[in-house]
């Protein structure tokens, strides 16, 4: 089948219009004849393998996500990966507009583009293009980030067990966290000394006790690859204790710990390791800062910000350089890292981001099987269909994307709250324009072991405080000092920001309905996920569902995003 | 053998051996203290006035000092902080918060070539800079620092 670009871009144009999905694999043809085939070719490069996937967040089955429209790095991070977006991206990467790779790594035309192309994730679809992979390439190993047995209804409900046996079954070797030590350091334990003995290795080196540090983890493991011995570390959120419940993990202390990460280093090197890869679940930002620090390390296999960074970015430091990369999230890309080892050193190297296309990668029977055992018993509740969007829901940005805006609305109403507050967090599937948003769909942005919806008094100043602490949390210059979520999201209020601003100074003209928040007064605040211990209040999830139910339709929803202030030519907003 | 130490630490936690060793007079914190207490630098209400007190108004910026902190507390009730210095003849180490009520937390001495480090726990209930003056024995004073952010939390990830 042979088609000119301009024919194919106006059946895709047609197509969209009329709101239906045209088969993928006859456009994707018509595209650019062996583009479909060509996607997932990949020879083997060397002899050193590892395919790297993160934050998935519990997403069994193949989802929609939409990368954000603003992303702003600010400082030294201001025009760099991963703080470029769209069009901006587009050009840096050297990516076609309007081709599916265009589509994979940014939110352009996002609602289109994914009725053409798809879904994408899902473990069976993962696992099919892992086997493949690992048919090329003997010895790979296949690591895990994190931020995996959270996100989803299933996950929540099973204490993580769906994913813990989903991974074994996909052949996960290695793997670090974050948000598993929200189900509780006691579950953690189990399923590292039970369910994961003898078959997937736990790592963190900066993870240790309160009272003497001991180490909770193994910091590192050497493997034997086609001759080479590679070391394997592990890092965790550091900030774990900080942004998620301290009560959940009251004997474990974290932080980010370079100077132990360099001699964890200079041990494994010490045994004779030749490559050393580190798992980490730092966040780009915080990996780039390490990176410079600590030397020996030969690549960073990052997650937490979930960033789909297209080519790694290379950072030189003492011992010569390190390359930093970022795998993305919910199961949307699988990283493909080839080392050539010759001689006991590393020769050269190549690397690919591949986008996980449901609809090109044939499902794996036995993980369909096992995805659809796990979902059975709960299969009434999760396919609840409470209404339908006209808009497109979508989390991921720095500030509130739809899905937030519809948690807040939510709440507002629910509650009889003047003013919202919904945690920035960077996971959450996307729904598309008509779509029916199922009771599962509302666990995709509420699972946590926290969901405590919560209605408080808070003074003008105590809220001014809120969000000037959340913000330099994202914007403080110093990537040690950033926790690596969004903007928390707000419902009621209007406000401008200047990311460049000093903390205590970055918020500014706080409004509601057009009058100045006033220090010294009281205002009635909806929120939910507290961090604190003895905290109660029914599930975000039930308040959700019942205003979705009540409403039946949903329209497009306004964002209620502050006026950015100096962020003019950031190529982080598109 | 960490098993091992935190089974002998805890055992002697649990038996009271610390409390009887100050209960019989081998420890005594109390009249350490009040022996060289310098009470105006102690309740000095800034930085300024605390320096002063110390005696290091104009202490000269060093590498040799090492401040060991988080670079944001997990709790700012508790954030452990560890200090040593590699300046030659250090007789002492004073730690300050700049946004404490009163700035100076503690500080030590240490005779007869006793190695200048230690471990503590300060509380802060804001932001601050850590900052650690050394004393040498020729009477000069050095310092450095270390910002330590403290957050309320959440809304990660």
């Amino acid at each position: 089948m042979s088609m000119h670009r301009r024919e194919f871009l106006q059946i895709l144009a047609a197509a969209s219009a009329a709101g239906f999905a045209l088969d993928s694999r006859s456009l994707l043809a018509a595209q650019g004849g062996s583009r479909v085939d060509g996607l997932y070719d990949l020879p083997r490069f060397g002899n050193v393998h590892f395919l790297h996937f993160t934050d998935c967040h519990a997403q069994l089955l193949p989802i929609y996500f939409r990368e954000p429209n603003v992303n702003l790095g600010v400082g030294s991070a201001q025009g760099k990966a991963p703080h470029l977006v769209g069009e901006h991206l587009l050009k840096a990467f050297n990516i076609k507009p309007r081709t599916i790779e265009a589509h994979a790594f940014t939110y352009l035309d996002f609602a289109e583009a994914a009725k053409t192309y798809g879904k994408v994730g899902g473990f069976a679809h993962l696992a099919t293009l892992v086997k493949r992979l690992r048919a090329s390439r003997p010895g790979a190993l296949l690591l895990d980030g994190g931020d995996t047995w959270q996100g989803s209804a299933t996950a929540l409900w099973t204490k993580g067990q769906d994913m813990v046996d989903a991974c074994k079954l996909l052949g996960v070797d290695i793997m670090t966290g974050h948000w598993e030590f929200t189900l509780g350091a006691n579950r953690v334990k189990e399923i590292v000394e039970k369910d994961f003995a003898g078959k997937v290795e736990f790592l963190a080196q900066n993870v240790k006790t309160t009272d003497f540090g001991d180490p909770v983890f193994k910091p590192y493991v050497i493997r034997e690859m086609n001759g080479v011995p590679v070391a394997i570390l592990g890092q965790a959120f550091p900030y774990t204790p900080i942004a998620n419940p301290r009560y959940m993990i009251p004997d474990w202390t974290m932080g980010i710990q370079d100077e132990e990460m360099q001699k964890v280093v200079n041990e494994a090197r010490g045994k004779g390791a030749r490559v050393v890869v580190l798992l980490s679940h730092n966040g780009m930002d915080v990996d780039l800062k390490m990176a410079s620090r600590v030397s020996g390390i030969d690549a960073i296999l990052g997650g937490h910000t979930h960033d789909g960074v297209p080519a790694p970015s290379v950072v030189k430091n003492a011992g010569g350089q390190t390359l930093v990369m970022n795998s993305g999230s919910n199961g949307k890309y699988l990283s493909v890292l080839d080392f050539d080892v010759k001689g006991g050193r590393i020769q050269g190297f190549r690397y690919k981001l591949l986008p996980v296309f449901a609809n090109l990668l044939p499902a794996d029977k036995a993980m369909a099987a096992a995805i659809d055992k796990v979902r059975a018993p709960h299969r009434a509740k999760l396919e609840e269909k409470l209404a339908v969007s006209e808009g497109l829901l979508y989390r991921r940005g720095n500030f509130n994307g739809s899905w937030d805006q519809l948690i807040l609305d939510a709440m507002l109403e629910v509650k009889g709250a003047q003013i919202g507050f919904s945690p920035g967090f960077r996971w959450g599937t996307s729904i598309l324009p008509g779509q029916a948003i199922t009771f599962e769909h509302v666990m995709d942005q509420t699972a946590i072991t926290y969901p405590y919806s919560t209605l408080t008094d808070m003074t003008g100043a105590t809220i001014k405080d809120i969000l000037e602490d959340v913000c330099d949390n994202l914007f403080n210059a110093d990537p040690y000092k950033q926790q690596g979520g969004d903007m928390v999201r707000v419902g009621g209020l209007s406000y401008a920001c200047d990311p460049n601003a000093a903390m205590g100074k970055r918020i500014r003209d706080m409004r509601l309905d057009g009058k100045p928040i006033e220090a010294g007064k009281t205002y009635k605040v909806a929120g939910w996920a507290p961090v604190a211990e003895g905290a109660a209040g029914e599930p975000i999830w039930d308040v959700v569902a019942k205003w979705l139910r009540d409403k039946k339709t949903v329209a497009p929803l306004k964002l209620n995003a502050p006026k950015l202030v100096g962020m003019d030519g950031n190529p982080g907003i598109a | 053998m960490d098993a091992l130490r935190r089974t002998l630490l805890k055992g002697a936690g649990a038996t009271g051996a610390i409390a009887a060793a100050i209960a019989a007079g081998v420890l005594k914190p109390s009249q350490v203290l009040a022996a060289e207490y310098n009470r105006a630098a102690f309740e000095a209400k800034d930085m300024a006035g605390a320096l002063k007190n110390i005696g290091a108004a104009s202490a000269a910026d060093s590498t040799g000092i090492a401040i060991k902190a988080p670079d944001i507390a997990e709790n700012g009730a508790v954030v452990p902080v560890d200090v040593s210095s590699s300046i030659p003849n250090t007789i002492s180490l004073a730690v300050l918060v700049d946004k404490n009520p009163l700035p100076l937390s503690s500080a030590f001495d240490f005779a007869n070539g006793a190695l200048p480090e230690m471990a503590l726990r300060l509380k802060m209930g804001q932001t601050s800079l850590v900052e650690v003056v050394a004393k040498t024995a020729d009477g000069k004073y050095y310092k450095a620092k270390k910002e330590v952010k403290v957050t309320v939390g959440g809304c990660g990830g």
